[in-house]
């Protein structure tokens, strides 16, 4: 059989690596088999020399990896928040209906399986899916349609289209990615190479004030400062590409839009801390924008924009794009190298911290899709100019994704200082009907009532509301959208993406969802063990998925505490 | 560790240790009971349970005390009303997960801490049948605490033998063979070393289990056979 000598041959090309080498392997497998059967374990074990159990254990953690048979195409569809008010559980429903199985289960002629999905990062096409074709490119569905997910396979991507006006995301750009000819010959690495030394570029971006944009907000200049000053005989770089908190997708219009603009600061984050290897750990559900910077690498690699000796400056960088596959965990920095490292995605203790142990146990700067593409820019335009936007503690454009009841839901581009108020009413189309709440910061934020609006978008003022920024989410509820339904679908999100390594969060996002299931009924006592729960995984989880899977409830329990009465219901 | 020492606060008191200590060897030193689950002298700590979390400098979140070092001139606070509510929570949310019923240690933090043992009604209880695949001990998840012991001494910390892993995740996870063959078809050579560390009834000597069940001596004797071929392991 074909299939047969098409994975020898495959399995044979791993020949001499390690254990850095099993997601990779395994999506090969996968991707040729359907699914990784025991006797394709048995020979991944001997190949990479890692143990089978340990194998066994890694494809269990992901849940894009399939250990038992599935349909030939898998129907993923959203089941969070925003795909659900666009109404993504009528879509599923209708789909197990006509297929005759129920969500999770795969339909007796091994045609199809049906599942749910946390957060693809469509929302501002909801609702989405995500569809695995055996043999084919993963692809995403937007504003899916039973015809399009039950139809013939056609192998185009549904693309969300347009962008806003910013410097971030070029207006020219409907649908395409930017191609390198557009985009320039790298002029701010070539300036560096030539003009800079990795310690003035450090300067400048620390002179910028440019903060991390993936949620943590620490300063860029300092992590790639420390980042050099470690000890270390390599050094790597991390682009975080892993984004998967609900409601948030600007790193996908990012990589999908402008692939060049985060190569381009790829490169200067790896000639400031002196890297010679990056990674892209980027989250499976994004196959689209993974196609994008493949082709991206490979167009800036002819140009000699990457790759050895770039520009004749003596630099060299290899990029590498590593495929997550499900799971939320793999946003927390450690736990993404342990999933580069082919573990399961624990987080690790900290300290010691990545920039003097962190992938490979070696000095590494991770940084954010968004936060790598500000590079480029601030070495262009100078940190003058990037500090000149936006206030003191929030300096530079800031990308938003904003999803809900709003008339145009996308990632805009804004000035931070702008209040939400004015964000909703004139730039992403106006709210539609009467506003009940925003989640601000996504699944791990908080609510922001009708009368609170009037904060500026900036990480210190949302910080003094008690609220975060985070990594700039903002969804937007009015008053037909049920907050009971939604408090249980960030309850469930938290608990199927708990990765059970420390108890507060193992056993607390469990209990969590079990109270907030019931919801439409409250027991007595519920509100306050929601609380203790709460605070038990805020204060003593180990990172920082433990400690946000709490706060948008009891967010709620404090905004909204008629919700948590007992009989609350009947008043109404 | 150097020679050097250093000195903090804990509850009030100053101690002086060597630099490089954690705070449960001050603690220990300073005869203040923290108490463990997962920490064990004989495996690499995880600091996965949690409930040795300690307040340091009123900090944003608490430290496990297990691997946090001492820090010179801090205050350590062991028993104030943020720990003792993580502490007494966790072994509430445990309780509700897991059958505690032959877990002494834990019985006596729940008494300790007052924990409440219904505090979470209607709770999904880990329930899994016992497992009896081979002649020398039984394995009954539903006791399983997911300290991670067992994994670790059959793994680096001693054995390196690799016959288990942790599969799923979240709530959901559990300590399993791979594809969860029996432990005959597994690597493992039934050093015991994993049953030695269970701090839970999950991990049982098979002759004890069996006396449990209320076998006769020829039963006993016969299920705890060893198998003909050579089952390598040294035994015990």
């Amino acid at each position: 059989m074909s299939d047969k000598l098409e994975i020898d041959a495959t399995l044979t090309s791993y020949r001499g690596r390690g254990r850095e080498a099993l997601l990779p392997i395994l999506w090969d497998v996968q991707g040729a088999c359907g699914s990784i059967s025991p006797q394709q374990v048995h020979r991944i074990s001997h190949i990479l020399r890692v143990p089978e159990a340990d194998i066994f254990g890694v494809i269990g953690f992901y849940t894009l990896f399939h250990d038992e048979p599935t349909g030939r195409r898998i129907i993923r569809v959203c089941a969070d928040p925003t795909c659900a008010l666009a109404g993504a559980d009528a879509v599923l429903h209708e789909v197990c209906q006509r297929l005759g199985i129920h969500e999770g289960e795969t339909t007796p002629d091994g045609k199809y399986t049906v599942e749910h999905s946390p957060c693809l990062g469509l929302c501002d096409y909801a609702p989405a899916a995500l569809v695995s074709e055996r043999g084919e490119p993963d692809m995403s569905l937007t504003r899916v349609t039973i015809d399009a997910l039950l139809g013939e396979w056609n192998g185009e991507y549904f693309t969300p289209a347009g962008a806003a006006d910013s410097v971030m995301l070029d207006p020219s750009l409907a649908s395409a990615p930017q191609t390198l000819s557009a985009y320039g010959d790298y002029s701010a690495l070539r300036k560096a190479l030539n003009e800079m030394s990795p310690e003035d570029v450090i300067a400048e971006v620390e002179a910028s004030g440019l903060i991390g944009r993936g949620g943590a907000a620490f300063p860029t200049g300092l992590k790639w400062k420390f980042t050099r000053a470690a000890d270390g005989d390599e050094k790597y770089v991390v682009c975080n590409a892993d984004e998967s908190e609900p409601g948030t997708f600007k790193d996908r219009v990012l990589m999908e839009h402008r692939p060049h603009l985060l190569l381009e600061g790829i490169a200067l984050a790896a000639y400031a801390v002196g890297a010679k290897k990056a990674y892209i750990f980027i989250r499976g559900e994004y196959p689209k924008a993974t196609a994008i910077l493949a082709d991206a690498i490979d167009d800036a690699e002819a140009q000699g924009l990457l790759g050895n000796d770039i520009m004749d400056g003596g630099f060299s960088l290899d990029i590498e794009i590593r495929r997550g596959a499900g799971a939320y965990i793999c946003g927390e920095e450690t736990a993404l190298f342990e999933a580069i490292e082919g573990k399961r995605g624990f987080p690790r203790m900290k300290p010691p911290y990545p920039t003097t142990f962190g992938l490979f146990g070696l000095p590494t700067a991770a940084n954010n899709v968004e936060t790598l593409c500000a590079a480029p820019l601030i070495l262009t335009r100078g940190a003058d100019w990037f500090k000149s936007i936006g206030t003191e503690g929030s300096a530079g454009p800031k990308l938003v994704s904003v999803s809900g009841h709003v008339g145009a839901p996308g990632v805009y581009e804004i000035e931070p200082g702008m209040t939400l108020r004015h964000f909703l009413d004139h730039v992403c189309g106006g709210l539609i009907g009467e506003l009940q709440a925003v989640l601000m910061g996504g699944a791990a934020g908080t609510f922001l009532l009708p009368d609170e609006i009037d904060v500026r978008l900036t990480f210190e003022d949302l910080r003094a509301a008690g609220s975060t920024f985070g990594s700039g989410a903002i969804m937007v509820f009015n008053t037909t959208a049920d907050l009971r339904d939604i408090l249980k679908r960030v309850g469930r999100f938290f608990q199927h993406e708990s990765c059970g390594k420390c108890f507060p969060c193992q056993l607390g996002t469990q209990r969590q969802v079990e109270i907030l299931e019931r919801l439409d009924a409250p027991q007595s006592g519920d509100r306050e063990r929601l609380q203790d729960v709460g605070m038990t995984m805020t204060e003593a989880s180990i990172c920082g998925l433990g400690h946000t899977a709490g706060i948008a409830v009891m967010s709620a329990i404090e905004k909204f505490p008629e919700m948590f009465e007992v009989n609350g219901r009947h008043h109404d | 560790m150097t020679d050097e020492t250093i000195k903090f606060q804990i509850d009030g008191d100053e101690i002086s240790v060597p630099q490089g200590a954690t705070l449960l060897d001050a603690a220990n030193q300073a005869g203040v009971d923290i108490p463990v689950i997962c920490y064990h002298e004989a495996t690499s700590p995880n600091g996965l349970c949690r409930i040795c979390v300690v307040d340091v400098d009123g900090g944003r979140v608490l430290q496990p005390a297990c691997v946090a070092e001492c820090q010179a001139g801090s205050k350590v606070e062991t028993r104030n009303e943020r720990v003792l509510r993580s502490r007494r929570t966790i072994l509430e949310m445990l309780n509700a997960s897991v059958n505690l019923e032959q877990a002494p240690e834990m019985q006596q933090m729940m008494a300790e801490y007052e924990a409440d043992e219904s505090r979470f009604p209607d709770a999904h209880l880990r329930e899994a049948e016992v497992i009896d695949d081979n002649p020398f001990y039984v394995r009954d998840y539903e006791q399983c605490v997911l300290c991670w012991r067992c994994v670790q001494v059959c793994a680096e910390d001693a054995q390196f033998t690799f016959a288990l892993t942790l599969k799923n995740r979240g709530h959901e996870t559990s300590v399993a063979t791979a594809f969860d063959i029996s432990m005959t078809e597994s690597p493992c050579v039934f050093c015991g070393q994993c049953v030695g560390v269970c701090p839970t009834g999950a991990l049982k000597p098979k002759i004890e289990w069996g006396m449990e069940q209320g076998w006769t001596a020829d039963e006993l004797r016969r299920n705890t056979r060893r198998a003909k071929k050579r089952g390598g392991g040294d035994g015990d």
